[in-house]
């Protein structure tokens, strides 16, 4: 459950203020599958920054389960991205020359989970994006970019978090491994994954149940997807 | 995070780039090896120079004519060339000292010593038998001056290994032969073992001649007659006894002297010890020298490690921003960084001692004495492990100060 409350954001360079985000206010419930779009510059991934813990607000609260993250320190808000969120981010983030069993384990290693125990939850989340059990002990860099983005998922996967944090997930994919992506975060959702995506393509954010339009730091409209698009990729190029 | 992660992930961050990694080791490994071997060898000649000092004699208490040296060398005209220590002092020592095992008179002289045309010139030390036990001489051949031979002025003569070598050939038998020396013919009754030595010190480069002949026939007696000599040297019986025995002897020849100021002695009183401390002493600022150079080298395989760490930070900072992302907190980005530098340096100090080990037996096959002593190991052992925290500190701070978000956009 997410309460953001009158969510203010600004950065101040040379004396100057420049305000990103003003007066952003919205829930969201367990469960949900929800697009926040935006072009550059109109304050999305600020927002995304705010409720990935990354970031606090300059004012206004931000509850996440009860939590109040708008005033917490450093090591408080690492220990909330630690146990409740889980990022995908639009460059994968892997640990080049690793395995992609330690990969989606590696968060789990901050949480002091036994290696037995963590490559066993790893696998788990791995089957559930589907990557095959064949490619778990390749080192990270030998894989293609929709695989790559798999095990970045189930790296989100492993430390079963309240939200899951997508940030342009599919902006270094081709259209068809996209939509491989894409059908991956519709499957979690039907598991009751709640799930936040950030994108600026309006094809991308039609994939989601709801979707948020921010422009220029503020919420321009909060709709329910009607014609949510149902992820159809064609034919797995990696042979899936 | 757990140690044991804590360890494979550093591990794991060392080997991606191996070459990068053994290339800074390697600044350790040679800073760590040359302080062990040159501390090594630095206290091998500090060991190997008291050794020799010993091999003149055991507790050994060396009086010589002339004024009273102070700490360091004075240069004095006279030294040894006085004629005021006599026979009857050292018979006074022999009966009026206690704590003593032995004392043996010398008088000695460089001659010409010819031997069937051959020739050489060197030391001849008259003395008695006592010699052998105040200098720890042994015998190769035949044996040393007897006291029949001394009371009788025998002329007689034991050498030395090289003085063999010179007139009658290496390793010939001299035993029965005779040597001229000052146009005198002596028989050779001994020839003494080899101890090494060289330059004046050369211990086997003498000849032994009983020291009623060398006052009689060579070197002759003092102004005022009486037979004088040129070193008289004591044996104490161990060597706590020595400072005590020292001073014994000192009384007892400023009494006979008639000198009431210890200042104005007219002999040296030198005990082995301070010979000792004061040529180790030398081999000490040697090996301070020494270790000072490879502590350089040290330090700069230090920086080293610094200056990877510092780019390795840069490298990874997307990683470092990843890795806050997923819930890891300032001290667990510093911790891996600092285990990084640590493992660096402590594997680096290991297969430094190695090297460094290896190098003084290699050394010590080429006759250069070297000792590896556990202090140093520890020592190294430690300055590396120190490097590491010292010069990884810096770098791990500045990893784990990164801002998430900014290290997730670093290209």
């Amino acid at each position: 459950m997410i309460e953001c409350k009158d969510i203010y954001k600004s950065y101040f360079n040379g004396g100057v203020e420049t305000k990103v985000l003003k007066d952003i206010s919205f829930a969201i419930k367990d469960g949900e599958f929800v697009a926040i779009m935006g072009p550059s510059g109109s304050g999305k991934s600020t927002l995304m920054h705010i409720l990935g813990a990354l970031d606090t607000p300059t004012s206004g609260t931000y509850l996440l389960d009860e939590h109040d993250l708008s005033k917490m320190p450093d090591d408080e808000l690492a220990t909330i991205r630690r146990t409740k969120i889980g990022f995908v981010f639009q460059a994968f983030n892997l640990l080049a020359r690793s395995t992609v069993i330690r990969n989606v384990a590696l968060p789990l290693v901050y949480a002091n989970v036994p290696k037995t125990e963590r490559e066993k939850i790893a696998a788990k989340a791995l089957l559930q994006t589907g990557l095959e059990e064949s490619r778990f002990q390749n080192l990270s860099n030998q894989l293609s970019g929709g695989q790559m983005q798999r095990v970045a998922i189930a790296r989100s996967l492993v430390n079963n978090p309240s939200l899951l944090l997508a940030d342009e997930p599919t902006g270094n994919l081709d259209t068809n491994t996209g939509e491989i992506v894409l059908s991956t975060f519709q499957a979690l959702n039907k598991q009751g994954r709640t799930i936040v995506l950030i994108t600026h393509e309006m094809d991308v954010a039609m994939h989601a149940k709801r979707i948020i339009l921010i422009r220029d730091g503020q919420i321009l409209s909060d709709k329910i997807n009607e014609n949510q698009v149902i992820a159809n990729p064609k034919k797995d190029i990696d042979g899936n | 995070m757990k140690t044991s992660d804590l360890f494979e992930e550093s591990y794991s961050a060392l080997t991606v780039n191996k070459v990068r990694t053994t290339l800074t080791m390697l600044g350790i490994i040679i800073g760590i090896g040359s302080v062990i071997a040159m501390v090594a060898i630095g206290q091998g000649a500090q060991g190997s120079i008291a050794a020799r000092i010993n091999s003149i004699g055991s507790n050994l208490i060396i009086v010589t004519p002339g004024a009273q040296r102070g700490p360091g060398v004075t240069i004095s005209a006279g030294l040894g060339s006085s004629q005021s220590l006599t026979i009857a002092d050292e018979l006074a020592i022999k009966t009026q000292v206690t704590n003593i095992t032995a004392v043996e008179p010398e008088l000695s002289k460089r001659y010409q010593i010819t031997a069937k045309g051959t020739n050489t010139n060197t030391n001849v030390i008259g003395t008695d038998s006592s010699y052998p036990t105040v200098r720890n001489v042994s015998m190769d051949t035949g044996s040393f001056i007897n006291d029949q031979q001394v009371t009788d002025a025998m002329k007689v003569a034991v050498i030395g290994p090289t003085v063999r070598d010179t007139l009658f050939g290496i390793g010939s038998d001299a035993i029965g032969q005779t040597i001229k020396i000052n146009s005198m013919q002596f028989k050779v009754v001994g020839v003494t073992a080899p101890k090494g030595g060289s330059g004046f010190a050369n211990q086997d480069n003498m000849v032994f001649i009983p020291i009623s002949v060398s006052a009689r026939f060579l070197v002759g007696s003092n102004a005022k007659g009486e037979p004088y000599v040129s070193t008289i040297a004591i044996s104490a019986d161990n060597a706590g006894n020595m400072t005590a025995v020292q001073d014994q002897v000192t009384q007892l020849l400023m009494a006979r002297h008639k000198v009431a100021d210890s200042a104005s002695a007219d002999f040296t009183v030198q005990n082995q010890a301070d010979i000792v401390s004061a040529a180790s002493g030398v081999a000490s600022t040697f090996t301070i020298l020494l270790a000072s150079v490879a502590a350089i080298s040290l330090l700069v395989g230090g920086i080293g490690i610094m200056n990877m760490m510092l780019t390795t930070v840069t490298e990874r900072t997307r990683e470092i921003g990843l890795r806050k992302a997923i819930g890891a907190t300032r001290a667990d980005i510093n911790f891996q960084f600092l285990t990084e530098a640590i493992i660096l340096t402590f594997t680096g100090g290991i297969l430094g001692i190695i090297f460094g080990w290896g190098t003084s037996l290699i050394a010590n096959n080429f006759g250069i004495a070297s000792t590896v002593t556990v202090a140093s190991i520890v020592l190294a052992f430690g300055v590396s492990a120190l490097i590491g925290v010292v010069f990884g500190y810096y770098p791990a701070r500045r990893a784990s100060k990164l801002n998430p978000i900014e290290a997730l956009r670093y290209e």
